[in-house]
């Protein structure tokens, strides 16, 4: 006769068994995805140049200025050739991705953290505490993102903190919503109620019951909303309003070189490559999640 | 089935049909070989447990498999003389679907369309189907009688579904199938979903249209009960092929039964009896994936000899009554 | 319904309050002297600190914020811009019709072809036409606006010369930030019809439809469609909103004279009165959009009808 410990051993391993073989089935369905592996090997090595970027290239490049050789098309010295302040392009690209990738994520964990847990927290205490948050939300939405997010640069000043900041409180309430309208289902479902009948505390139930069963679309919304992000803080950093010359973002880049843009394409077309490669990756990423998570949507 | 009948007898025929759906990752066998014939005004019940290929083989008969996954194999549809497999899509459209052969489905609640209103849902078969050459107001007065034929009042026709009730949405959907009065009707499962009660009304209104309309009708069901109260000839479904069939007297009287039929019916009920109490039957039916050689109930049979695990069994026949099974090859 | 309209209108004042405190209290926070900007760089320092009395601009911020809702709500006074010392309104409204044209046109462009490709998507599913309109448009949509449309100017405006590349003097003026705009709202239509269209087409009642014989036309757009539409319609006019005050982008590349460029304009500059005039004025005309969105819903869905005839 089994004890109760040793029941609930055998019925942990088990589960332990499932999740192992989920992931399996996981990974084998995701690679079948080729553009969502395509993303996937992109956002790395983009990951990849940030992290490294200093063994791609020494960083005093990034901001030596050489008049001299000003305004020179690629070639085997500059791969990526020379901006108008005879820079190396090449190395501003690659420590420009440290700045677009680190706002990226920063403000993605941002709103994860701040949004998850405001929008779990109002889907399971709901009544009059979910109305504020709504109606807060509303306000916050009815005002457009990036005016939102440049006066709040206007604010606090320029720099890549404040435009990390920015651009994650006005994507906040598009979490909100979305973890709440994940959330609302299972809370009313019957493993909750138990759960709180024998006594647990509000927050763990939040944690161990609630969160795991909503993250699916949650991190769908997250690589999605990234490629968003990047693309808003490199606008911003566009008209002046983000991060500041002469710091290597690629949007301020692309702002440099409107004036020689006749002239010398090359500097608008690399850095909006690279932008687009950035947001594509992680939009192609984002998708492929979500038809592997959700099989159903795609046959 | 007997041999001796004539192939013009029959409204619709069978013959050793074989459908698959094929993915990238496997290759489902739904239907396989499976052979059904009925005549005009009769009704044939096919009864079997979910899966068993039955729902497959009605939308075969309409081709309204999914495009991508689902194939005929091989195997004939004959209906009225026509091999129903060799008619161009558009042919399908204006001639069979809604018009000589019409389906109705499970759920009430998702099978109408939520945003128009119910009588131009009627309205609909009757335009595109307009061979009569009605006029709209003639075509109008007829989705009202249509309405008033399965006990809705006319003048709801402006409303929506979602203001009627299940049994209630259930009628209409009969009332668009028999709109145009088709020869034969599929009816997959279509008191499932309803409540007791309700079943038994709703039923009591197919026959009575059927009968009125002479329409012939195959009626899906997973319910001996349903069976005897409105079927003349009954076919059993089992992983994709008819292991048992015969009138309902052969069904519900004869003391020989496929093994798998036996075990739907617990204890084999007479006529005079009410039944609908399925007994449970160990194990599951096979993966479709990877069919057993042999008999495909072998596995689970109480009755399981040698030779059913190598052969597959051929058809016993006696009179109405035919049985798929080893046990009676020899008899 | 007209209770329904009402409570709905009657919640546009918490809100648009709301808005009006979270901007405020934005620039409140922004670094920069007003009355330096109105006076100049020459002005002595009593005489910016005199206006600054005058202006009220040494009030604690409680005080300052009521002073502006009292003023406005009951004399719909919303004060003069800091910048050009004239009512804002005089400052913002001419500007609105060039920001609706800009938004219009590029919505419009988005809807039209991003309804259609997206219909069509879904209908072929899996096709090669398929898989290449879900990867240009995903493309479309990863683009940043600002360099799409650097590039429509290199080879439009600069290279090709055929088209204006900044101001308003001509409707021509107004195809490239259609472009710019259109391109990247009709990927995301085309994308969200995609996805509507695939749950709704494996609906029960699509089958039926099929089922009853009705030709593949009818049972796309007439039964499919009818139904998908609405979260597209949804996403289409809640974008239309947000770009009234929100193409600060396209504005900036484009020079457009819009209500975008104005507010970047006066928040550089700490011109509250006139931001607050044009975001309050933004934030109204948004939620009166969902409004319309709302009741567009009704319309269509008689399920929702039902629930709002009740109130």
């Amino acid at each position: 006769m089994r004890t109760d410990t040793q029941t609930e051993n055998l019925y942990e391993k088990e589960r332990r068994e499932n999740r192992r073989k989920m992931r399996r089935d996981f990974w084998r369905r995701f690679k079948k995805n080729k553009s969502a592996v395509f993303g996937l090997i992109v956002i790395s090595i983009l990951i990849l140049c940030a992290v490294f970027a200093n063994l791609i290239s020494p960083s005093e490049f990034v901001t030596k200025q050489n008049p001299s050789i000003r305004l020179q098309p690629p070639s085997a010295e500059h791969w990526f050739g020379t901006d108008t302040y005879g820079r190396d392009v090449f190395t501003r690209i690659i420590y420009g991705s440290r700045i677009s990738l680190s706002i990226g994520i920063g403000s993605s964990i941002f709103c994860l953290v701040f949004g998850g847990f405001f929008g779990a927290a109002t889907a399971y205490f709901g009544g009059k505490f979910d109305d504020i948050v709504m109606r807060v939300m509303d306000m916050i939405m009815a005002i457009p993102a990036t005016l939102l997010a440049l006066s709040i640069v206007a604010a606090l000043g320029a720099s890549m903190v404040n435009l990390a900041l920015a651009v994650s409180i006005s994507y906040t309430p598009r979490f909100i919503r979305l973890v709440r309208a994940c959330v609302l289902p299972i809370v009313g479902m019957d493993y909750v109620e138990a759960a709180r009948a024998y006594g647990s505390k509000n927050f763990r139930i939040i944690f161990k019951e609630i969160i795991p069963n909503a993250i699916g679309p949650i991190i769908v919304e997250t690589t999605q909303s990234l490629s968003g992000m990047i693309l808003e803080a490199s606008g911003l950093s566009y008209i002046g309003m983000g991060v500041q010359a002469p710091q290597p973002e690629w949007g301020a880049m692309l702002s440099e070189a409107r004036e020689v843009m006749r002239t010398q394409p090359y500097l608008i077309v690399i850095p909006g490559v690279f932008l687009i490669l950035a947001a594509l990756s992680t939009n192609l990423l984002g998708d492929g999640l979500r038809d592997t998570i959700d099989p159903r949507l795609k046959s | 089935m007997e041999a001796n009948r004539n192939n013009e007898d029959y409204l619709l025929k069978i013959d050793n049909l074989r459908v698959t759906y094929e993915t990238d990752l496997e290759t489902v066998c739904a239907v396989n070989g499976l052979s059904i014939q009925i005549k005009r005004g009769e009704t044939l019940g096919l009864v079997g447990e979910t899966g068993a290929g039955k729902t497959t083989t009605a939308l075969s008969i309409l081709r309204l498999l999914p495009e991508r996954t689902g194939k005929i194999k091989s195997g004939s549809i004959i209906f009225d003389g026509k091999n129903l497999l060799n008619l161009s899509e558009s042919e399908m459209r204006e001639e069979i679907r809604g018009k000589s052969i019409s389906m109705i489905f499970q759920d009430p609640m998702t099978s109408l369309n939520p945003m128009m209103n119910v009588g131009e849902q009627i309205e609909e078969v009757l335009r595109y189907h307009n061979n009569d050459g009605r006029t709209p107001k003639e075509i109008k007065a007829h989705v009202d009688k249509t309405l008033e034929l399965v006990g809705i009042p006319a003048r709801r026709r402006t409303e929506f579904p979602h203001q009627f009730s299940g049994g209630m949405k259930q009628r209409i959907v009969i009332a668009m199938a028999l709109a145009c009065q088709p020869q034969l009707l599929l009816a997959d499962e279509p008191t499932t979903a309803l409540d007791v009660t309700i079943q038994a009304q709703v039923l009591a209104m197919m026959h009575e249209l059927q009968t009125k309309l002479k329409t012939a009708m195959i009626l899906i069901t997973h319910d001996l009960g349903v069976v005897a109260q409105v079927c003349d000839n009954v076919a059993v479904v089992y992983a994709g092929e008819i292991v048992e069939s015969g009138t309902v007297e052969d069904i519900f009287g004869s003391d020989r039964h496929h093994p798998y039929t036996e075990g739907l019916f617990g204890s084999i009920p007479n006529l005079e009896k009410e039944t609908d109490r399925l007994s449970p039957i160990n194990g599951l039916m096979p993966d479709p994936t990877d069919l057993p050689a042999g008999c495909y109930f072998a596995p689970r049979c109480p009755h399981c000899m040698e030779i059913c695990k190598e052969r597959h069994p051929e058809l016993y026949v006696c009179g109405s009554h035919s049985i798929a099974c080893h046990l009676f090859n020899n008899n | 319904m007209i209770r329904y309209v009402a409570k709905r209108v009657l919640f546009l004042i918490p809100i648009v309050l709301g808005v009006a405190f979270i901007i405020f209290s934005i620039m409140e926070m922004t670094p920069g002297d007003p009355a330096r900007l109105i006076l100049g760089p020459d002005a002595t320092a009593e005489a910016v600190e005199e206006l600054r009395e005058e202006l009220g601009l040494n009030d604690p911020f409680f005080i300052k914020f009521f002073n502006y809702v009292y003023k406005a709500v009951t004399k719909l006074d919303f004060g003069t811009s800091y910048r050009t010392q004239k009512p804002v309104f005089n400052d913002v409204l001419p500007r609105l019709p060039v920001s609706v044209r800009v938004a219009f046109n590029g919505i419009g462009f988005a809807v039209l072809l991003g309804i259609p490709l997206g219909v069509f998507s879904a209908v072929h599913q899996y096709s090669p036409q398929d898989n290449f309109l879900r990867v240009t448009s995903m493309f479309f949509v990863a683009v940043p606006p600002f360099w799409f449309a650097m590039m429509l100017i290199l080879v439009f405006g600069l290279y090709l010369g055929l088209l204006p590349t900044s101001g308003v003097a001509s409707w021509k003026s107004y195809i490239l930030p259609m472009l710019t705009l259109g391109a990247q709202y009709a990927g995301r239509i085309l994308r969200i019809t995609r996805s509507t269209m695939l749950e709704t087409i494996r609906q029960d009642y699509i089958t039926t439809a099929k089922a009853k014989g009705i030709p593949q036309r009818k049972v796309v757009y007439g039964h499919a469609l009818r139904n998908a539409i609405l979260p597209v319609i949804t996403t289409a006019a809640t974008s239309f909103g947000g770009l009234l005050g929100g193409a600060i982008i396209t504005e900036s590349v484009f020079s457009l004279p819009g209500l975008g460029s104005l507010i970047v304009l006066s928040i550089k500059l700490k011109d509250t009165p006139c931001v607050m005039a044009s975001i309050i004025l933004l934030a109204i005309l948004f939620s009166l959009i969902m409004l319309l969105v709302d009741l567009i819903y009704a319309f269509c869905d008689p399920r929702i009808k039902a629930k709002y005839m009740r109130g």
